[in-house]
Parts: C-alpha cells; structure tokens; sequence
C-alpha cells in the first residue's frame, strides 16, 4: 500500500460560500478573533471584500462592536482547505478502535493493585 | 411563507442518509456545513436564514429614520449603536447563510426584486419619537423570545450566529423599556405619546413577530391553524423551531402584560385576562387571513421599505465599483512588484501583504 491519499478519498475542499464567483462580487473572507488574552483565535463568521485591509476594517466593525478583542485574523475562504468525517470516512479512520489512547485504559497510580497483563516494557 | 414540500417522513427508513441524518438531528447534535442534508431541511434553513436576515436590515429603517431627532446625545449614541446591531445581525445572518452555498449577492437581489420578503413588523411607519422605544420594547422583546430558543436551532452556523445576537438583544430591550419610562414619567403629552405608540406596535409584534398560527388553540379559524401546524411541526421534527409559533406568542403576551402596568401604559387588546387556570394570559387570537390582506405586498409602507433599501443599494454602487477596482489595480501592481522582486531578491512584496493580515486592538 502507498502511503499517499487512501483509495476513494474525496480531495479537501475549501469553506465557505461557492469558490467560482462571477467578476465584480467580493471575495469571502473567513474570520478569527482572539476574545482574551490567554485563548486561541477563534472562527466567529466571514465578511466580503475585495482586499485584506477592506477584509479587516469589516471584521473590526463586525465582530468587534462590544469587549475587548486582541487581535483579529482574516483568511480567505477559499484559501481555508478542509476535511470532515462526513465526507471522508476512510481519512480519519486511524482514530477509531484504539483505546489504548486513553489514560482510562490503564491501570490508576493511585492504587496498590497492579496490571493484570503485568507488562513492564 | 408557504410550505416547501419537506421530506418524506415514510421515505426515512428506506432512506440511509435521511436516516443517518434524522437519528444525529434527534440526538440533538448540530449540522454542519458539510454534512449531509435532505434538500428540505436545506431550503427550510435558508429560508428562515434569509428571510430572519432581510428583516434585520429592514428593520433598521423605522428606527434609523429617528437618529437625526433624538432628543438627547445620550439616546442619539444609543440608537446608532441599536440601529449598528441590526446591521451587524443582518451580516452575521447572511454570513451563516453562505454556508449553505449560496452568494448573499443573490439573497439581496431577491430581497430588492420582492422574490423574498423581510418581515411585515416593519411595514408600518415611525410616527414619533415614543416609537424607536417601542419598536425596541415590544418587537426586540418579541425577538428576544423568538430568538432565545433559535441559539439552540439544530443548523449550527445559524445558532452560533443566534448566539451572538441574542447577546446584542438584551440591550436593545432595555434601552426601549428604559426610553418609554422616561416618557411615561414625563409631561402628559409625554405619556400619551408613548400610549399612542403602543396602541400602533402591539398587534404588529404580536401578530408578525411570531408569524401565522399554528396550534388550534391560537388560530382564529381551523384551516389557517391547521396549514401553520404542518410546517411547525416539519420545523421541530428537524430541529430547526422549538417551540410553535403561539406558544412563543403567549410567552411573549404573559412577559409584557406585567412590562406595561410597570410603566402606566394599557395594551390595546381589551380581551387581555388572568387566565388563573393555565396560568397565562388570555388574549384576542391573531386573525391571520385579515390581516395579511391588509399588509399584503402592495401596501405603501412595504413598497416603501424594498424601495428606500433598493436605492441604498443602487446610490452605493459606485463604491463597490470603486474597491473593485482598486483592488484589481493593487493585485495587477503587486504581481508585477512580486516577479520583480522574485528576479532579485525574494519575498519583499509577499512579507507586505502578511503583514497587513492581523491587527490589534
């Protein structure tokens, strides 16, 4: 088996609204705001313009009328390229039946009894 | 509103995405974009999307037709900053609707060319001052009680954006309450502006704010009730509606009865009673048919509404002319400075255009 893309894998699709517009009609632009300090940019909705200043004056007057917002981002959409599990089962396949992934699998630290396999290594 | 055909309920069974789609909405999990999606619940969606939408813009004329008038610079500031909102939700709206595929390019075109419709509410005149306080009163209070339920609609973009707006909601309430308790402890005249306004808005809220009837109870005659029963119940058996529209209706009745003794103001429905056994208000049910003949789509005020926003649009489109054109002019320019720079020394033109990607506040 090669290790590229799994056989009958849709390609990654971009966000968003439709990718081929007619001329004249802005471009979308998908927004991300860090509401505080301490979090991570997070996806609040998307703006139309025709460039990333006029992208992010619309996002300011937008998503930020109220608070205190960090910083913002402006990506746009269709640069955005995604994956979902509805579409692309066999992609995220590797996640499924692995319990051994999770620390409830194993033996607690905080008690005397110890693994029933006794595994060392 | 007329229904679209919505899936087949028997077909559900037979049918493994249907059914897939029908056991995630059931367990009460979110769609999202690009999940699959029966092409009913899809239209039903994006109508509700673009209709909800259309009535935000629309809905900042009565009010934003006040902003030169405002009796104080206090409540000017406060009434650009509602009327901002309902910009603001409209956008968040259209937004949410773009997920589903489509250009809200062409949402505003059917909104201008009347193949889409915002909400009646707005199809009445502001009259006076003590008007913007009762718009934002009754049908911003309507809205909250409508909309409280939506941040929890089974289409994901659309109770994200839900959530954003009720959040906005909560002040655009208060400041109207706050406005018409002014009035109400003003002069006489004061007063009986604030009661002339309240005798306008009520039916208008009470009737469009939650649209036809749709339980036995609340309809004025079985066949009007019985056409709102089967959509609502396609609306909640897909999770998009929670509650039918008269129950929503008589939630919205039982918070403002005791909202207006508060303020000194009578609601104009004599039949407005302590209903001691269920526990609610009783009140005059929503004639339906009557009164959406008399706010058909050839009333003045509903032709005035499109038309004002129609010519908001066409008196804007020598900006959108202008940035198109600029921007055509910059990314020409910025190709032609990125293969120079290529030629030389790389990167100088691509490290501009990152840097303008973030700014901080």
């Amino acid at each position: 088996m090669s290790s590229g893309q799994p056989e009958g894998v849709p390609a990654a699709r971009t966000v968003g609204a439709p990718e081929a517009r007619p001329e004249g009609v802005p471009a979308s632009w998908e927004v991300f705001l860090r509401p505080r300090r301490g979090l991570s940019h997070q996806h609040v909705g998307s703006v139309r313009a025709y460039d990333p200043d006029t992208a992010l004056l619309r996002a300011r007057d937008l998503y930020t009328r109220r608070g205190d917002p960090l910083s913002l981002w402006v990506v746009r959409s269709d640069a955005v390229h995604t994956a979902s599990p509805d579409e692309r089962d066999p992609y995220f396949a590797n996640a499924r039946h692995k319990p051994y992934r999770y620390p409830q699998q194993f033996v607690p630290l905080t008690t005397e009894r110890s693994p029933d396999g006794g595994h060392d290594d | 509103m007329s229904a679209t055909g919505p899936a087949d309920t028997a077909a559900a069974g037979e049918d493994e995405p249907t059914a897939r789609f029908e056991a995630l909405v059931g367990a009460g999990e979110a769609v999202e974009p690009r999940d699959w999606m029966p092409d009913g619940y899809r239209r039903m969606v994006l109508r509700q999307l673009a209709q909800h939408a259309h009535s935000e813009i629309i809905g900042m004329q009565p009010e934003g037709a006040w902003l030169t008038r405002a009796p104080s610079l206090h409540r000017k500031s406060v009434l650009i900053a509602k009327v901002q909102d309902e910009a603001g939700h409209g956008l968040y709206l259209y937004s949410a609707a773009e997920t589903l595929g489509v250009d809200r390019a062409d949402l505003l075109d059917a909104l201008h060319q009347g193949r889409q419709r915002a909400s009646a509410t707005f199809d009445h005149p502001a009259l006076t001052w003590a008007d913007t306080g009762t718009i934002a009163w009754l049908t911003d209070g309507a809205a909250v009680i409508n909309q409280a339920p939506l941040c929890r609609t089974s289409y994901g973009p659309y109770a994200r954006a839900m959530r954003r707006v009720c959040q906005e909601e909560a002040f655009h309430v208060r400041q109207g309450y706050d406005l018409m308790r002014a009035l109400c402890e003003g002069t006489p005249a004061q007063k009986a502006m604030a009661q002339d306004a309240v005798d306008r808005w009520w039916l208008p809220a009470v009737a469009l704010m939650f649209g036809p009837p749709d339980t036995e109870a609340g309809g004025a005659d079985a066949r009007t009730a019985a056409v709102g029963a089967a959509v609502s119940r396609r609306a909640m058996a897909w999770g998009i509606k929670r509650h039918t529209n008269d129950e929503l209706r008589a939630r919205f009745v039982d918070s403002c009865v005791p909202q207006a003794e508060r303020l000194g103001l009578t609601l104009p429905d004599p039949a407005i009673r302590w209903n001691e056994e269920r526990g609610h208000y009783d009140f005059t049910p929503v004639d339906w048919d009557v009164y959406r003949r008399a706010l058909g789509e050839d009333t003045h005020w509903a032709r005035q509404r499109v038309a004002h926003r129609r010519a908001a649009h066409e008196d804007g489109a020598w900006v959108r002319e202008a940035a198109a054109a600029y921007a055509a002019r910059t990314r020409d320019a910025d190709a032609a400075a990125g293969q120079d720079a290529g030629a030389h020394e790389h990167g100088h033109g691509q490290e501009h255009g990152q840097d303008r990607t973030e700014v901080r506040a």
